[in-house]
This record gives structure tokens, C-alpha cells and sequence, in this order.
């Protein structure tokens, strides 16, 4: 696995940045290069009352149905090359996802060949109850209120488990290991963990390890995928490279991609990534350490490859994040498009009507948002400060509408088309039919004491 | 001249929190950005676009800043009626901002 040397390197590379990521980046990072580890990220905060929800359908689903072709199709490349993988894909059923990796390895005939890790405790759900009861009150990060506020109405609640018990599974000589809610960066940090027996207390190790994580967890995001620096030089973004972190045992790093690959990794490129999503930058907490993302030194050693060094962390806390997801209420979102002369104008009057028709109708509702797409809508007023608005050609009304009423939003969704004949003229856009009402999945974060989360680290052989 | 011609930025989301990393082009040019582009500058420069206070964390490492802005998202997620729900594009926004360069 590890190469011989003086400084052994472990090649970790990102396939998936979040559920629906690109299909082709984890094939082409075990077919187009080395690399030791295949770390593959699903989770965001709600994707987990998702798959909730799939699962009290079906007991036998709960996970990312999509994570079983794409092994299908790299299962042969893994065994063959002997690559591993580390992947979140489980969501809230992590055994029932990896008896179906084990059924398809079986019937690719590799049984024999292959462990599969699963990695479980995260689920909450079962034990609310009781937690609640013994006075966890899992109140919101954000709002401060507690949770018992919305008991009634929670869909799923897991708590963030980190790199340990991955790195357990991979101790024990799992091939792939399948997690429910681990973090995106300890799936990146266990092979490190494992790779070069890191301790619990090895703060600035595990500190680099997070870096590297955070580094890839969001797939092409550090390989040039949505880098604003220099945009229209990045080279061949149709077969942009994946980043893969080549790790050493000191903590030190690389970030670079495969070969002939498109995309660029650059300085520039990897801070853009290092501050994406952050809080304080000085304390990333995670379960397995807290990160200093201001000890962090970067250099371009060579094209295509960043050396990160420096890295300082200091002692994880007591606690684990809790994410939590609970019904909320309904929304919709309608559209219709104006068109020149004076689209803006007409787009606005449509707005003032269709306002007064639901006020008339006496619909109630906690939020009205009317965007100008093409005018307002991502940069609002700073934009049409800047903006000759009778110049636009065209400009398209969008409305939404959220409520604790599905009928006062379901009323909503049929004031929309009427516009087109009976409001302002030279309207358009209104071929997708009228806006379904949907049901909103909202995010509680809490946190909860460590001690009452206990890992499981399970191997299923094939 | 605009911030867009001194720096580059990424933004994005936690719950109804925006957050943009704004990055000196150059390692000269982060002294400027300390100076001017501050949280109670970047607050007025959103006016009306959040509900709640501006933070903002240095980097001097990577030359770069990072701001918080709270309130930013109509509740941020998937309660969010916004099309930049994530504040993806808080980025750009913020590089529309006017910045005095001393000669």
C-alpha cells in the first residue's frame, strides 16, 4: 500500500464532493493514476432525513442508491489495484448498503476477496427520547431554543462521528468502508490515522489530516471547479482531475491531480477552498481535533501541486455535533419571464398584482420573496445601482411563498398562469407548468456529549 | 477601484449565515484590504441584503479574510425562498465594493 522510501506517501484521492457529484470522477481516479485510497463524500445536512424517509418506505433502503453502480463499475479496479475506499454513502441504513455492495461483489465473482467495513452508532433517532429525558436538551446552535420545541416533527437526528472508528475498520482489514454520519474530513483523516499509526493525542497531526479534508471534501472545488481567480485560463474543465492528497507521515501534505487531467491547482485555487464554508478560522472544530486554519502554509511546489505545511491543532472538545432535520412547513416557487420594452418595469407591476390577489384572497403566509432574475436577484440592490434596467431585454419574475398552510400555498401556485393573459404584457416562460408545492425539511444543529455516542465498527465479509 | 481588481473570493453557507473569503491577488495588496474593507464597511456595503451583524476573522497565512454574514439567507437551507439560497454568489458581491488604493 505504502510506497518504500524514505518519506512513505499515502495517495488519498476525492471522488465525490456530495451526493449527485460527477458519475465519472471515482472511475477515472482509480483508472487514470495511483492512488492508495478512494474517499468519497455524500452527506450534507439534510441529505440524511432524505434517505430517512426512503428507508420508513422501504426498510431495505437509506442510503445512496447511486454508491452500488458506481462500485459495480470500480469494484474489479479496486481489487485489482488494491485501492480502499472510505465513503459516507450508508446515510441512515449503512448495513443495508454494504450487503448490496457485498451482493455485487459476489456476483462479480470477487467474493474472497474483499471485507467491508460498516460503521454505525451515529443514529440518533431511537434514543431521542431518552436523551431528552436524561436532560440532553439538544437546543439549536443557531436559534438557542430547545429541541423539545419541534419533537414531534423530527425526521432524522445523527451525530457527526469522526476519523476513529474509520480508521478501526481499516485496523481490521476492511477494503471499503461504508459510514452512516461520519465528517467529510475524517473519512479523508482515517487512512492518515491508519497509514502511519497517528495517536489520539497527536493534535497538529490530526489537525493536518482535517486540512487535507477539508482540502477535498468538496471534490473539483480545489482542482479548479468554481474558482473565480483567473476563471477563464482554467485549462479543459470538461475532464477536470479530481484532487488526491499525497500524505506523509510528519503532516506535511500535497495537493495535486492526476496527469493529462484538466483543471489547475494553484495557491489561489486551494485558498479559495480553505475558506470555503468557514466559521472562525483559528478554531475548525471537528470530532477529532480543533483545526488552526491560520497556522496553515501554502506553496506551489510544481504545476499542478500545492505543498501545505505548518499545520497546528489543539484538543478536540467533549462535545459532537448533532445534525437533526424536522418538518418545517410547505413552499413554491413560480416564475414567468418579461420581455423588452420595459421588462423590469412590467415584471415589478406583475409583482404589485399578484401580491394584491393573494392579500384579497386572504392567503397567510410567513414569508413572501419576489426576486428579479436577470436585475436583483444574487446581487439585489448593489446590482441595479449599476444597472440601466430599461435596457434589460428580458427579466424573469420569480416568486415564492412558504407557510405552515400546504393549502394557502397550494392556493399560490395557481395565481401564477392567470398573470399571462389577465396582468402586464409580453410575458412568457411559463412552459414548466404551474409550481408544485414541496415540503420543507428544515436543519437543527445541536451538539451533544461525546460520552453518550458510542461508535460500532462492524465487518462484513465476501 | 473595485475590490475585484485587488482580490478574488468564495462563499458559503451555514444555516442563515453567509460566510465569503475574500483573498489578496497579491500578498501586497492584504495591508489594504485589513484597512479598508472592514466588518462595519462590508455591513454597509450589503445594507438591506442581511438582517444581523458582520464578523470578520484575518487569515494573514493565506492573505485572505474571513466575514460572517448573519441573517443573509431568509433562513438559510432549505427553508431559504432565495435563488442563492447557499450564498454562493455573496462572493462577487462583495468585489463589487469601491476601495481607495494609496499611491
Amino acid at each position: 500500500m505504502s510506497q518504500t522510501g524514505p518519506l512513505p506517501t499515502v495517495r488519498i484521492a476525492a471522488g465525490q464532493g456530495f451526493w449527485g457529484d460527477w458519475l465519472e470522477a471515482p472511475y477515472r481516479q482509480v483508472t487514470q493514476g495511483p492512488v492508495d485510497y478512494l474517499m468519497m463524500d455524500y452527506l450534507a445536512e439534510v441529505t440524511m432525513s432524505i434517505m430517512q424517509k426512503q428507508k420508513s418506505r422501504d426498510p431495505s433502503l437509506g442510503y445512496a442508491k447511486d454508491f452500488i453502480p458506481l462500485m459495480e463499475r470500480i469494484l474489479p479496479t479496486l481489487v485489482e489495484r488494491r485501492i480502499r475506499v472510505t465513503a459516507n454513502a450508508g446515510g441512515v441504513n449503512p448495513r443495508a448498503c454494504a450487503q448490496a455492495v457485498a451482493e455485487t461483489a459476489r456476483r462479480l465473482r470477487l467474493g474472497g476477496s474483499l471485507k467491508i467495513g460498516v460503521v454505525t452508532g451515529d443514529d440518533l433517532l431511537r434514543r431521542l427520547d431518552a436523551l431528552l429525558a436524561r436532560g440532553h436538551e439538544l437546543r439549536n446552535l443557531d436559534t438557542g431554543r430547545p429541541l423539545s420545541d419541534v419533537r414531534d416533527r423530527v425526521l432524522s437526528a445523527n451525530a457527526y462521528l469522526g476519523a476513529w472508528p474509520v480508521a478501526a475498520a481499516l485496523r481490521q482489514g476492511a477494503d471499503i468502508v461504508i459510514t452512516g454520519r461520519v465528517t467529510d474530513t475524517g473519512l479523508t483523516l482515517a487512512p492518515m490515522i491508519h497509514a502511519f499509526g497517528w495517536t489520539r493525542d497527536a493534535w497538529d497531526l490530526l489537525a493536518a489530516g482535517t486540512v487535507a479534508g477539508h482540502t477535498i471534501e468538496c471534490g473539483a472545488q480545489c482542482s479548479g471547479g468554481n474558482c473565480l481567480v483567473e476563471w477563464e485560463t482554467v485549462p479543459d474543465l470538461a475532464n477536470v482531475g479530481y484532487p488526491i492528497v499525497e500524505a506523509h507521515p510528519d503532516g506535511t501534505f500535497l495537493i495535486t491531480k492526476h496527469p493529462g487531467t484538466g483543471g489547475r491547482i494553484t495557491v489561489a485555487g486551494v485558498t479559495e477552498q480553505l475558506v470555503y464554508e468557514m466559521g472562525n478560522p483559528a478554531e475548525y472544530i471537528t470530532p477529532d481535533c480543533v483545526a488552526d486554519f491560520t497556522t496553515i502554509r501554502l506553496s506551489q511546489a510544481g504545476k499542478d501541486r500545492v505543498q501545505v505545511s505548518g499545520v497546528r491543532g489543539r484538543p478536540a472538545t467533549d462535545k459532537l455535533k448533532v445534525s437533526i432535520a424536522y418538518f418545517y412547513g410547505y413552499k413554491a416557487v413560480g416564475t414567468l419571464v418579461y420581455a423588452w420594452p420595459d421588462a423590469y418595469a412590467k415584471a415589478k407591476a406583475a409583482d404589485r398584482v399578484l401580491r394584491q390577489r393573494l392579500k384579497d384572497l386572504g392567503l397567510k403566509f410567513e414569508s413572501i420573496l419576489t426576486e428579479f432574475v436577470g436585475a436583483d436577484a444574487t446581487h439585489g440592490p448593489l446590482a441595479l445601482r449599476e444597472t440601466r434596467v430599461e435596457d434589460l431585454p428580458e427579466v424573469q419574475l420569480r416568486i415564492g411563498v412558504r407557510s405552515p398552510d400546504r393549502a394557502a400555498v397550494e392556493r399560490f401556485t395557481r395565481e401564477l398562469a392567470p398573470l399571462i393573459l389577465n396582468g402586464p404584457p409580453s410575458v412568457t416562460g411559463f412552459a414548466g407548468g404551474r409550481p408544485k408545492p414541496e415540503e420543507i425539511v428544515a436543519y437543527w444543529p445541536a451538539l451533544i456529549d461525546k460520552q453518550v455516542v458510542e461508535p460500532c465498527v462492524e465487518l462484513v465479509e465476501v | 477601484m473595485r475590490l475585484l481588481e485587488l482580490a478574488h473570493a468564495r462563499s458559503g453557507d451555514k444555516g442563515d449565515t453567509a460566510n465569503i473569503g475574500l483573498i489578496a491577488l497579491k500578498p501586497e495588496y492584504y495591508p489594504t484590504l485589513v484597512k479598508q474593507v472592514t466588518a462595519a464597511r462590508v455591513a454597509r456595503h450589503f445594507d438591506g441584503m442581511i438582517k444581523d451583524k458582520v464578523e470578520r476573522y484575518e487569515l494573514p497565512n493565506l492573505h485572505a479574510l474571513n466575514f460572517l454574514l448573519h441573517g443573509a439567507l431568509d433562513g438559510g437551507g432549505t427553508i431559504s425562498l432565495k435563488t442563492d439560497a447557499q450564498g454562493k454568489v455573496f462572493s462577487t458581491a462583495l468585489l463589487r465594493m469601491e476601495i481607495e488604493v494609496p499611491r
